[in-house]
């Protein structure tokens, strides 16, 4: 294996204590421009969407102006936004809601093993209550799903095909034009949780013959609670939460107006600037992802190298464990997530990196780090020249480290370099 | 509105100050290639493993290391039992259970306790190590005792199997308690070998988001 290259590409770097927050997959800041018109509609325009006055009234022309906003960023039509609390909802609603709705045709649902637990955790309550059977595709080494694998698991019961758009953890962007199009000869709904990828991939759901489509505020620098479900118009859905007729009796509970707001100014800047931060990202991720690889050995890129998300890094480090890794670079201002069991409060590795077939041992010094809108060149040349000092005191410390390098030392030597 | 002034920006910690000292600034971490005695616990599914070194002197431990592939509490755990060890005869030693480690260092999380606090466990083991090779020497071989003896572990040898983690790992373990190292796929990216690993249709662990 080549030593790593700790002189490599140039790098600038500020002396001042730095703060950069690389977590974006979890959240965003809200932008000011949001936060202000939530704080309208919070504290001025408060009025109830449902009431018929003229403080009503605003607040109903408020979130139709939000609904038209979502929707264009997937050219949709506005009355197919169901507007709800987040994007776990969404994609409850749409598993449950899609087997409710379509119970004569069949049970089955498909799915991928490396969906968010909004998805896998419903599927797997859904199996447990007898509702539905579930079958969980495999991914490659990249967490690609095949969608020759949809075809095969598709069957005469089939009611539902719920696969995520681009992986939260990894990144990769799933193959969703090749299963859309087999959902729609099939004829069965295609559901995609594009909670990661809303506002940041170019979607259409009318050319990806997309049924189903999941979306969050704030990952896209909107506010936190707030989320759509996109339904295209004749599919039959049911609803989860009831005791009102709001959106359209399809979502009951007083329309939290600030939220919706916020979401559809934020969705709209995200629309408008997606080409531009899309090309700013990936530059500044395959920056990041290139100068990490190259300065730190035993490491490994994990998810697609292109296929992937403009913001996303995920990188395994062996040899070490992903707690400490983020404690050190906590102490270091950098915020960063991990998929080791450690960090979840679960004590299980990732389940998305475990389906991937990576060695649990490897997936316990994985992290991954999420670009976003405010972060520069310098920020990730920080972290560039923080990281790899970080990995080398936690492997001084570690006994599965001392022993690879002892081997590959015999390994070269019996090559005779 | 402004933050006030001296407001931790960190916000709540995981650990207490305590722990991230020990974390930040590990005591006696190394190799010592002139052991008496030898212990490792933990295993890489999991994501912990602990080794300690001593040096015993008329029954003292005279000098003690540590390595550890782990967390923050796995770290700090390992810098804190060679703290309290160093110069103890070797049935004090004994007597420092996972349960004193943790109360040193102030505290650990609740889920922290079960899986990164082991280091007790591997100085016993050290210690039992010794014991061998000293009567092997003497040619008066003991019988192996249970290697977590007198640390109160409820759920059995901490290498023999983790039912919080990883479910059944018992071979893995084993190797890893007999042969004092690491079986030899226990690091290659391939050595998809190992004995159980995460149990099917757990709860899986991811980043937020």
């Amino acid at each position: 294996m080549k030593a790593p290259n700790r002189e490599g590409t140039k790098i600038l770097v500020k002396t001042e204590a730095r703060r950069v927050y690389l977590d974006h997959a979890a959240t965003t800041p809200v932008r000011p421009e949001v936060a202000q018109v939530v704080m309208a509609y919070m504290v001025t325009d408060y009025g109830n969407a449902s009431s018929i006055h003229s403080f009503g009234r605003v607040a109903k022309e408020a979130t139709e102006k939000a609904r038209a906003q979502v929707a264009h960023v997937i050219g949709a039509r506005p009355e197919e936004i169901v507007f709800m609390s987040g994007g776990t909802e969404a994609d409850n609603m749409a598993i449950r809601g899609a087997l409710t709705a379509n119970g004569e045709k069949g049970r089955h649902i498909v799915t991928s093993k490396i969906e968010h637990h909004a998805v896998l955790h419903v599927c797997e309550r859904l199996e447990k209550d007898g509702l539905a059977e579930v079958t969980y595709l495999p991914v490659d080494g990249q967490a690609l799903v095949s969608p020759e694998d949809v075809a095969r698991a598709i069957r005469p019961d089939t009611v539902l095909v719920s696969l995520m758009f681009a992986n939260n953890e990894v990144g990769t962007i799933e193959p969703i034009a090749e299963v859309g199009r087999l959902c729609r000869e099939r004829d069965v709904l295609f559901h995609t949780d594009a909670v990661q990828a809303f506002g940041s991939a170019p979607i259409s759901v009318d050319e990806l013959n997309i049924d189903l489509l999941s979306a969050s505020s704030h990952k896209i620098y909107g506010p936190k609670g707030v989320g759509a479900l996109y339904v295209r118009k004749g599919r039959k859905i049911t609803s989860l939460i009831l005791g009102g007729s709001q959106e359209r009796s399809r979502r009951a509970g007083t329309s939290n107006v600030p939220g919706i707001v916020g979401f559809g100014l934020a969705a709209e800047l995200a629309e408008m600037e997606m080409d531009e931060r899309g090309r700013r990202l990936t530059a500044l991720r395959d920056r990041l992802i290139q100068g990490i690889l190259e300065r730190v050995e035993f490491t490994r890129l994990n998810g697609h190298p292109t296929r992937r998300l403009p913001n996303n890094v995920n990188i395994s480090y062996e040899f070490v464990e992903g707690e400490s890794i983020l404690l050190s670079l906590d102490m270091k201002g950098i915020a960063a997530s991990s998929g080791s069991a450690c960090t979840s409060g679960s004590l299980q590795p990732s389940h998305v990196l475990t389906a991937m077939g990576i060695p649990s041992e490897v997936t316990h010094g994985s992290v991954r780090m999420t670009l976003g809108l405010e972060n520069t060149q310098e920020d990730v040349d920080y972290v560039i020249a923080t990281l790899p000092p970080i990995i080398d005191r936690l492997r001084a410390m570690s006994p599965l480290h001392a022993k690879a390098v002892s081997e590959r030392a015999a390994r070269d030597g019996s090559d005779g370099r | 509105m402004a933050p006030k002034a001296g407001r931790n920006r960190g916000g709540a910690l995981l650990y207490n100050e305590k722990v991230m000292e020990h974390f930040a600034n590990p005591r006696n971490v190394g190799e010592m290639p002139d052991a008496d005695g030898v212990g490792q616990v933990g295993n890489p599914v999991c994501g912990d493993i602990m080794r300690i070194a001593i040096k015993v002197e008329n029954d003292r431990i005279k000098d003690v290391k540590f390595k550890t592939f782990g967390c923050g509490a796995a770290i700090a755990t390992s810098s804190m039992v060679t703290e309290l060890v160093k110069g103890k005869r070797l049935e004090e030693a004994l007597d420092i259970s996972n349960r004193t480690v943790a109360e040193a260092l102030g505290g650990l999380p609740p889920m922290k306790m079960h899986c990164s606090n082991l280091a007790a466990d591997a100085l016993h083991q050290a210690i039992e190590d010794y014991r061998q090779r000293t009567a092997a020497r003497e040619g008066t071989p003991r019988e192996a005792a249970p290697i977590t003896a007198g640390t109160g572990r409820a759920s059995g040898p901490a290498t023999d199997q983790c039912p919080t983690c990883c479910g059944k790992i018992a071979q893995f373990g084993r190797e890893l308690a007999e042969g004092r190292g690491l079986p030899d796929n226990a690091t290659s990216g391939t050595g998809a070998t190992v004995a159980g690993g995460p149990s099917a249709g757990s709860r899986p662990a991811k980043p937020a988001g």
